[in-house]
């Protein structure tokens, strides 16, 4: 009677948390598949997306399927450039935001706010209205890609830098001056190491939404193919394996950059407090 | 005016003193004067204690001589230095933050070190070392401000500020947070501190006791004026306003009649009997006022029974409420003209504790009373529990 | 040596705090070039859909389109698409509300229960992020192909059987190319929109009031919806919202999961810009979408009493 009274309990108290381990586990089972289907050989049928054969080819020979290598090369360059000015920009904005009081806050918050809030078809298509009406309509491709991808990052990496900044306490920037430090060196010995980790953390985010974009990407882009795009068209004749190779290694060097900031940061407190 | 600045740190002894002057000061936000006119001399060297109730502005001020606000008028003295708009990293001021606003990012040393390196001083590793020796944080050197206890953190924040041998340092509530057993050890190192390295301190706190045992002259400070300064055995002896017998310390606050001088005595006429204060403790010559005395200056002994003092004794009093606190004895004596007066007695052992209902009469040594202007609230500055 | 006492400097710059003046002109600086590019590739873009929603339908992308005014358009394009538009709301409806129910059990979760995995957990809910949506979307047709044991199982359970039942997949068995596995998609994929901003919100409770509520009210599930649940109301709110809207809009889960019969509006518009190049009909469809999920936000905003949200 009582072992079933303790085991009642012991349910209720681990109940939910068994029910949240079980969420976080089937948002993981689709990767899992991309990571088996990275070594799948579906020489047999191309068409069917079912694990036939086990082999390293893949992996051996990432680039073999024809347009893929270049699709990469383009999402990563795009990425980068996408990445590195909207966290530049971003970065201003957010300063400006949290810093300054000007005419106009309100507004600048909610033009930032609606991108989140939209569709992206909706943001897509007014983009590419906005390039047909202006006569680029012949010429969409690597730059119009960009303007998007920068667009849409934007909004993100402002919220993120803010809100790092909103949790900065600005005695520091006081104490700063008062020890001697002018405003230049304020912001580059104390704001701006504080604030750091917050425009890592947007840079980062900029960098998975640009190489995962694919819906504005695909009214933008014209002739230009990016690796989203590439494995949408393929998915029409048949998907090469090899593109499970490259969703693979994306998750593991992310998972590997987050991990080992959080065991170096660890570590460090750890050798601190010893 | 620029050449002010370059003088600020070189000049310290070419003319002598090097006293902290605030004239006339005042910080005005939108429709509030959260410092009125303020006038004040910290004298070089001294510990200065500026004490008041929240709001006050004591925080405010520091922030103006600190630099990190501008005042709306008045100026800021550096003995012949003006440093009214000076900016904050060119005054010789330090300050311990309230909160103590540690960079999170560097670990102890470097904080420490951060003023010295970004006046250009090279090879400061010895005076670290000797500032964490000072403050006994030696080895704890490598550690990042979020690993330390609130004290620890606190003695960095006064490390990092000493380290720059400024002129005045400048303390604002730096025990606030801690608990009291940590509080009163910190404010004996704090006063160690200060008379081992000789600078000149202000220090802000709304703790009286803090001010009496730490400071060597109390600034009392009410709604952006200044009420009061002096000595704190002269403020608590001797206060000039009804805020300042309140809020230091307790008084009884009692309606008198003023009769008029008497060689160096004030005659005064309370609810039928005639006091005598001395001169220079009355601060009103005429007309109505307020006799005030200290609880513990007041005597007490059942009716009819002598009591030790020259002074007339009233009669008519009963007991309504005793208080034991171990040392001493808290007595609330209802008097025939209503109101309570507050009695601390020492447990001398002497005498029984008399208990509620008792009828008492109670005296008090004549140069112990002071008289203040009956314009004032006798209640300013009563801190509610 | 001396100063004018008691007169304010005569030039402001040389003052110590922040001076107000200068700093002004800073911030706007400072936000030019992202509200520039806001303004030109975000603001301007929807007044360009608006205007071409309004175009003569006759253009083409060759010819070029005249402005006519032609609100005959709109009316056109509900007209001829108004099942794929009532689809999207239903779908991203269905979704969002799995979203809410699976999402809050993990949020809770997460806030209340995780104790010192607390930070690896919320790591783990936006990991999948950085594997591609579309090969995470792919791989749903692997775990719900029709020889597959999801669908051997869900037949087992005589899933299927009510799933047909209730119209959302056919007679067949499959799972695969239904609105089922289209709506499965849109919960999967936007799931960790719904659980951040409820962790966010839930992690706000003081544990001590979930902790009285369980002394005043009968049964937990009681306590958890007179105290829990309307604490969390802002998280819900900013949730459902941050799932709904990208799932109305979405047409790759139905592309990749769907059939022919589970078209979104999504498809509809993308395939009018890209394929038909009927720039008038998709402006038209873009800003009608726009303009229902505006509707439907404020709606909601409205009832559930959390209009500062935004
Ligand atoms: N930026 C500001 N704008 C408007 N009023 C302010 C501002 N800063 C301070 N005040 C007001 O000025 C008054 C004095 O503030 P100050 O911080 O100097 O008080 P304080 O004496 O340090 O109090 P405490 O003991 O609580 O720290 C307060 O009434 C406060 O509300
Ligand atoms: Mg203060």
């Amino acid at each position: 009677m009582s072992t079933l009274a303790r085991l009642r309990r012991w349910i209720g108290k681990h109940l939910v948390l068994g029910l949240g381990l079980l969420v976080l586990v089937y948002t993981f089972v689709p990767i899992a598949v991309v990571v088996l289907m990275s070594f799948n050989n579906n020489s047999k049928s191309k068409n069917v997306y079912k694990f036939q054969d086990f082999t390293w080819n893949n992996w051996l020979h990432p680039f073999k399927p024809g347009g893929m290598k270049d699709s990469v090369i383009l999402s990563i360059e795009i990425a980068l450039l996408a990445t590195l000015v909207a966290t530049i920009l971003g970065t201003l904005a957010a300063f400006a935001l949290s810093r300054h009081k000007f005419v106009g806050r309100r507004a600048a918050n909610l033009i930032i706010f609606l991108p989140m809030a939209s569709p992206e078809i909706v943001m897509g298509s007014s983009l590419l209205a906005l390039f047909v009406s202006r006569g680029f309509g012949g010429q969409l491709g690597f730059v119009t890609i960009l303007i998007a991808h920068v667009m849409f990052c934007l909004s993100f990496v402002i919220v993120t830098v803010k809100a790092r900044l909103s949790g900065l306490d600005d005695n520091l920037e006081q104490a700063a001056m008062d020890l001697y430090a002018n405003e230049v060196q304020t912001f580059w010995r104390v704001t701006f190491p504080l604030v750091l980790p917050g425009i890592i953390g947007a840079a980062l985010l900029s960098f998975s939404l640009s190489f995962d974009d694919f819906i504005i990407t695909n009214l933008n882009a014209g002739q230009e193919v990016t690796f989203p795009m590439f494995v949408y068209g393929a998915n029409q004749r048949g998907v090469p394996m090899q593109v499970n190779v490259i969703g693979t290694a994306m998750f593991v060097i992310a998972i590997a950059i987050v991990l080992g900031n959080e065991i170096f940061r660890r570590r460090q407190e750890k050798a601190l407090a010893a | 005016m620029s050449q002010l600045h370059e003088s600020t740190t070189t000049d310290r002894s070419a003319s002598g003193s090097r006293d902290l002057r605030l004239s006339g000061l005042t910080k005005e936000y939108a429709a509030f004067t959260a410092v009125k006119s303020l006038d004040l001399v910290v004298p070089q060297g001294s510990f200065f204690a500026l004490l008041g109730p929240s709001g006050c502005g004591k925080t405010t001020t520091l922030r103006m001589v600190a630099g990190l606000e501008t005042p709306t008028s008045g100026t800021i003295h550096l003995g012949d230095t003006e440093i009214t708009y000076a900016k904050p990293y060119k005054r010789p001021v330090n300050t311990v933050f309230q909160n103590y606003a540690l960079f999170p990012h560097l670990n102890i040393s470097k904080n420490v070190a951060f003023g010295l390196e970004r006046r250009g001083v090279k090879n400061v590793g010895q005076q670290v070392a000797d500032m964490l020796e000072l403050v006994e944080l030696t080895s704890q050197a490598h550690k990042k401000p979020a690993q330390m206890s609130g004290g620890q953190q606190q003695r960095v924040a006064l490390a990092r500020a000493l380290i720059n041998q400024p002129e005045v340092l400048l303390l604002d509530e730096p025990l606030g947070a801690l608990d009291l057993k940590l509080r009163r050890g910190m404010q004996l190192e704090l006063k160690r501190i200060q008379t081992e390295v000789g600078l000149t301190f202000v220090h802000v706190t709304h703790d009286q006791e803090e001010a009496m045992t730490m400071a060597d002259t109390i600034a009392v400070m009410n709604q952006g004026v200044i009420e009061q300064m002096g000595a704190p055995n002269d403020l608590y002896e001797n206060p000039t306003t009804t805020f300042v017998a309140n809020f230091l310390g307790q008084s009884n606050l009692i309606e008198a009649e003023i009769q008029g001088r008497e060689g160096g005595q004030v005659k005064v006429r309370v609810q039928g009997a005639v006091a005598s204060i001395p001169a220079e403790r009355a601060h009103s010559e005429s007309g109505k006022g307020w006799l005030g005395i200290r609880p513990e200056k007041v005597l007490i002994a059942e009716a009819g029974q002598p009591i030790d003092a020259p002074g007339d004794v009233i009669t008519g009093g009963f007991i309504t409420d005793v208080s034991f606190v171990g040392v001493s004895t808290q007595y609330m004596v209802k008097m025939p003209w209503g109101q309570e007066l507050m009695v601390f007695e020492q447990n001398t052992g002497a005498r029984r504790m008399l208990p509620v209902g008792t009828k008492v009469d109670v005296s008090w040594r004549p140069e112990y009373a002071f008289l203040l202007d009956a314009s004032q609230d006798a209640k300013a500055g009563i801190e509610e529990d | 040596m001396t100063s004018t006492a008691g007169i304010a400097p005569a030039n402001p710059h040389d003052t110590a705090a922040p001076a107000p003046r200068g700093r002004k002109l800073t911030g706007y600086w400072l936000i030019l070039p992202a509200a520039l590019w806001l303004g030109v590739f975000f603001v301007i873009p929807f007044y360009s859909l608006v205007s071409s929603s309004l175009f003569d339908p006759n253009g083409s992308v060759l010819t070029g389109y005249d402005m006519t005014w032609h609100f005959a358009n709109y009316f056109d394009a509900i007209n001829d698409y108004k099942a794929q538009l009532w689809r999207s709301i239903w779908y991203a409806g269905i979704a969002t509300l799995a979203c809410l129910v699976i999402g809050y059990v993990l949020a809770y979760a997460i806030a209340f229960k995780a104790g010192r995995w607390k930070n690896l957990m919320l790591v783990l809910v936006i990991a999948p992020f950085f594997t591609s949506f579309l090969l995470r979307t792919l791989s749903w047709k692997l775990i719900l192909a029709d020889d597959g044991w999801v669908v051997g199982f869900a037949q087992t359970i005589h899933l299927t059987n009510l799933l047909n039942f209730i119209g959302l997949t056919g007679t067949d068995d499959r799972l695969l190319a239904t609105p089922f596995a289209v709506i499965a998609g849109l919960t999967y994929n936007f799931l960790p929109f719904m659980v951040l901003p409820l962790y966010a919100s839930l992690e706000k409770i003081d544990v001590r009031l979930i902790e009285a509520s369980s002394d005043l009210y009968a049964s937990p599930i009681r306590g958890f919806f007179k105290v829990t649940f309307p604490l969390s109301l802002p998280g819900v709110v900013a949730g459902t919202l941050l799932t709904f809207i990208p799932a109305a809009g979405d047409y790759i889960n139905a592309t990749l999961l769907g059939n022919t019969n589970t078209k979104m509006v999504g498809n509809v518009i993308q395939s009018l810009f890209t394929t038909q190049g009927d720039y008038a009909a998709a402006g038209a469809l873009s800003v009608t979408l726009m303009a229902i999920i505006v509707g439907l936000v404020l709606v909601y905003v409205r009832t559930s009493g959390t209009e500062d949200l935004v």
